[in-house]
């Protein structure tokens, strides 16, 4: 009797068990199908914007009026970031397909800046063209590539999840088709040196290789940065302080410190140029008390520590305060213009006015003394190009990069419309429009607790 | 304040009965009168709150009473100044809050004007009427909170310094030619953040992480603009060892 009922109980045991696996198991494929579905549409997607952006940059180069060519290029811009954002969605971020990502990038900036130009004053150049029918060669290159690669996964059911799994196992030589087809691509593309972006394209080279060019001085060893991080921190000469070089590959050409101060429960972390011992960044971290200075007292402290450390004729641009804490931007003045690129930002601590952050690497790469040339327009000339609903409350010099990365002497004005601040850069040379700011800085609080 | 407290003895008795309530006219009591700081902008605070709505009562601000010293409060501030032959410099000194002390009307016990004001007094008694926040230019306070959640669940253990390498990599990446340009695109592409694979991104992250955010948006970048970092020990990927290698901070190797 006794051992009936258990087998009976087993039993159920056993079948409940087996239909709980089996649901589970139903629920896992659901979920795996969702994710591949997922990567398998970006896939998709990706393969059809590479053959529209093939077809449209061809199209490209049999038109020859602005009415035309200008929307097709507006066109090609858009496919090219429609193609980036179907890449972003790939797990393929831990593999060498940034190349082909740089190449879709710059399509996207060059065609756009075509595009944007009035073509009818500035055609097409011929070196333009060139660039074109490279391009419209090479995307024909990597269109077919991806073909190749669409029609396997889509002829033997490839899935991206192996992609997934084959990249999250590294340590077995890599064997996916979808690798392999990706990773020629990429390949490919590497060797497309000989494209001319012109100069709008080209120039994005970054702060850090300007670092070592712009800073003068001899380098120094390990031990005579640290005596000059001593005497710019006004530390004890016996501080205990780290000191590591950044890697000999990188083009980053810094000392990296860590001083550990015990008393006040806090660390201080900075990084100097190699050359001078110039501080790049410093950071110090510590809890923060209670709020007893202004923001305007702690200006002043921001103020002071620039000219403690001969950092002169630096004038205040943005304040901010963060909770228990006041961010200030600062930028070089020379002759009454403001000149935006050498900015140092400057971090105040609101409880005792410590100075607990400073940044000034665009200031490192920037600064130096320009030839600021006497405007050819009139301050009245340049407020005629601004937008007559903007009521000008401000106005003054300021030296700004302009989108193509040169430095333009311009005319600001600092106007409202409505409720919105806007600031407007008119160029004093040519009275272009050259940047034109809705300034934000605050927002309401959507507390949903 | 001790002052205030004695003046005010017989509301603090009718306090006691109906407390919440008197919680909120009191602290607002307090501020009644400018403390005698130099409000300047960006500055946040009650000084802020009882600024704008003097400004307001004349109408020489037309925004909303929010606490916060942005554009708006600005542009009030000068045109008051320069109608009433003031220096026009921005800043709202001992002069300035005379002034509008006697042009000006302020009912504390109202604070800002809005029904939703006293919404927010009962859920925060402290500061209870600045309603919004100073954000980095071209962020929101959502793109804060999910770029410290990223940074939270990818580097907790970490010192602070790293903490704000992280977010500094995130940013970098959302600059970079080879990467998504959206924050959100950054953090979620498949496979980028270990973090966001296995779900520790959606931990509640601590000032520390929002802190460190906020000064890697604000220009701090302790890596030398790198756009990858690995963890030594558990790196899974061998394409990873090949990039150029810029510094370590603390687990973290970062490379360009």
């Amino acid at each position: 009797m006794i051992r009936s009922i258990l087998i009976g109980v087993l039993a159920v045991g056993v079948a409940g068990t087996s239909y709980w696996g089996y649901k589970e198991h139903q629920e896992k494929n659901a979920v795996l199908i969702n994710a591949e579905n997922t990567y398998q549409r970006a896939f998709h997607d990706l393969n059809f914007h590479m053959d529209a952006l093939e077809e449209k940059i061809g199209s490209t180069l049999a038109m020859n009026s602005r009415g035309s060519l200008s929307p097709a290029l507006a066109e090609v811009w858009r496919l090219t970031s429609e193609a980036q954002n179907d890449v972003g969605q790939l797990p393929l971020t831990l593999m060498p397909f940034n190349k082909t990502e740089e190449f879709l990038t710059n399509i996207g900036s060059f065609s756009y800046r075509v595009a944007v130009r009035d073509l009818d004053e500035n055609p097409l150049s011929d070196e333009e063209y060139e660039t074109l029918k490279n391009l419209h060669s090479h995307s024909t290159d990597i269109k077919n590539e991806l073909r190749k690669v669409q029609a396997m996964v889509i002829d033997h059911n490839l899935r991206w999840m192996d992609v997934e799994l084959a990249l999250a196992s590294e340590s077995q030589p890599q064997d996916n088709t979808i690798i392999d087809g990706f990773k020629t691509v990429d390949k490919q593309v590497e060797g497309y040196s000989e494209v001319n972006w012109g100069p709008e394209v080209t120039q994005l080279n970054t702060k850090k290789e300007n670092l070592n060019k712009n800073i003068k001085g001899k380098k120094l060893n390990e031990e005579e940065a640290k005596q000059q991080v001593i005497d710019f921190l006004d530390l004890d000469s016996k501080a205990k302080i780290d000191i590591t070089r950044t890697g000999d590959e990188s083009k980053y050409r810094a000392y990296s410190l860590s001083i550990e101060n015990e008393d006040k429960k806090s660390s201080t972390n900075l990084d100097v140029t190699q050359k001078g011992a110039k501080p790049i960044w410093i950071l110090m971290d510590r809890e923060i008390g209670e709020q007893k200075l202004s923001l305007n007292e702690a200006a002043d402290k921001a103020r002071a520590f620039l000219k403690e450390h001969d950092i002169t004729n630096m004038t205040i641009s943005e304040s901010s305060q963060y909770d228990r804490m006041g961010v200030f931007t600062f930028v070089y003045q020379q002759d009454d213009v403001a000149i935006y690129p050498d900015a140092v930002h400057i971090k105040v601590a609101l409880d005792n006015g410590d100075i607990t952050g400073y940044e000034s690497l665009e200031y490192l790469t920037n600064h130096h003394e320009r030839q600021l040339d006497t405007p050819t327009l009139s301050r009245n000339e340049a407020l005629e190009q601004v937008n007559p609903n903007v009521q000008v409350m401000d106005e003054g010099l300021g030296v700004i990069q302009n989108d193509l990365g040169e430095e333009v002497l311009c005319y600001e004005f600092m106007g409202t419309i409505e409720n919105e601040t806007y600031r407007i850069f008119i160029n004093v040379e040519n009275g272009r429009e050259e940047r034109v700011e809705k300034m934000d800085g605050t927002e309401m609080n959507y507390e949903t607790a | 304040m001790r002052k205030a407290f004695n003046f005010l003895k017989i509301p603090l008795v009718i306090g006691l009965i109906c407390a919440p309530l008197i919680m909120v006219l009191d602290d607002n009591n307090e501020a009644g009168a400018f403390s005698n700081q130099i409000i300047q902008k960006g500055a946040t605070g009650t000084d802020v709150i009882e600024l704008q709505a003097r400004l307001k009562h004349i109408g020489f601000y037309t925004g909303k009473v929010d606490g916060v010293f942005g554009w708006g409060t600005y542009w009030a501030v000068r045109n008051y100044q320069y109608e009433f032959g003031m220096d026009v410099d921005g800043l709202v000194g001992p002069e300035m809050k005379a002034k509008l002390n006697k042009t000006t009307k302020y009912d504390p016990g109202q604070g800002g004007e809005s029904p939703e004001a006293s919404e927010v007094n009962q859920s925060k008694p402290k500061d209870s009427n600045v309603q919004a926040k100073n954000v980095p230019s071209g962020y929101s306070q959502n793109d804060i909170k999910l770029l410290a959640n990223a940074v939270y669940g990818e580097a907790r253990g970490e010192p602070y310094e790293g903490q704000v390498a992280v977010a500094a990599v995130i940013l970098n990446r959302v600059q970079s030619a080879s990467f998504p340009n959206t924050v959100s695109g950054v953090i979620f592409e498949p496979r980028a953040f270990t973090a966001v694979s296995d779900g520790q991104i959606w931990l509640t992250p601590n000032e520390k992480a929002k802190e460190a955010v906020i000064d890697a948006i604000n220009g701090w970048d302790p890596t030398g603009e790198a756009l990858y970092y690995f963890n030594p020990n558990t790196a899974t990927s061998g394409w990873i060892w090949t990039r150029p290698q810029i510094k370590q901070i603390g687990k973290h190797i970062f490379c360009e």
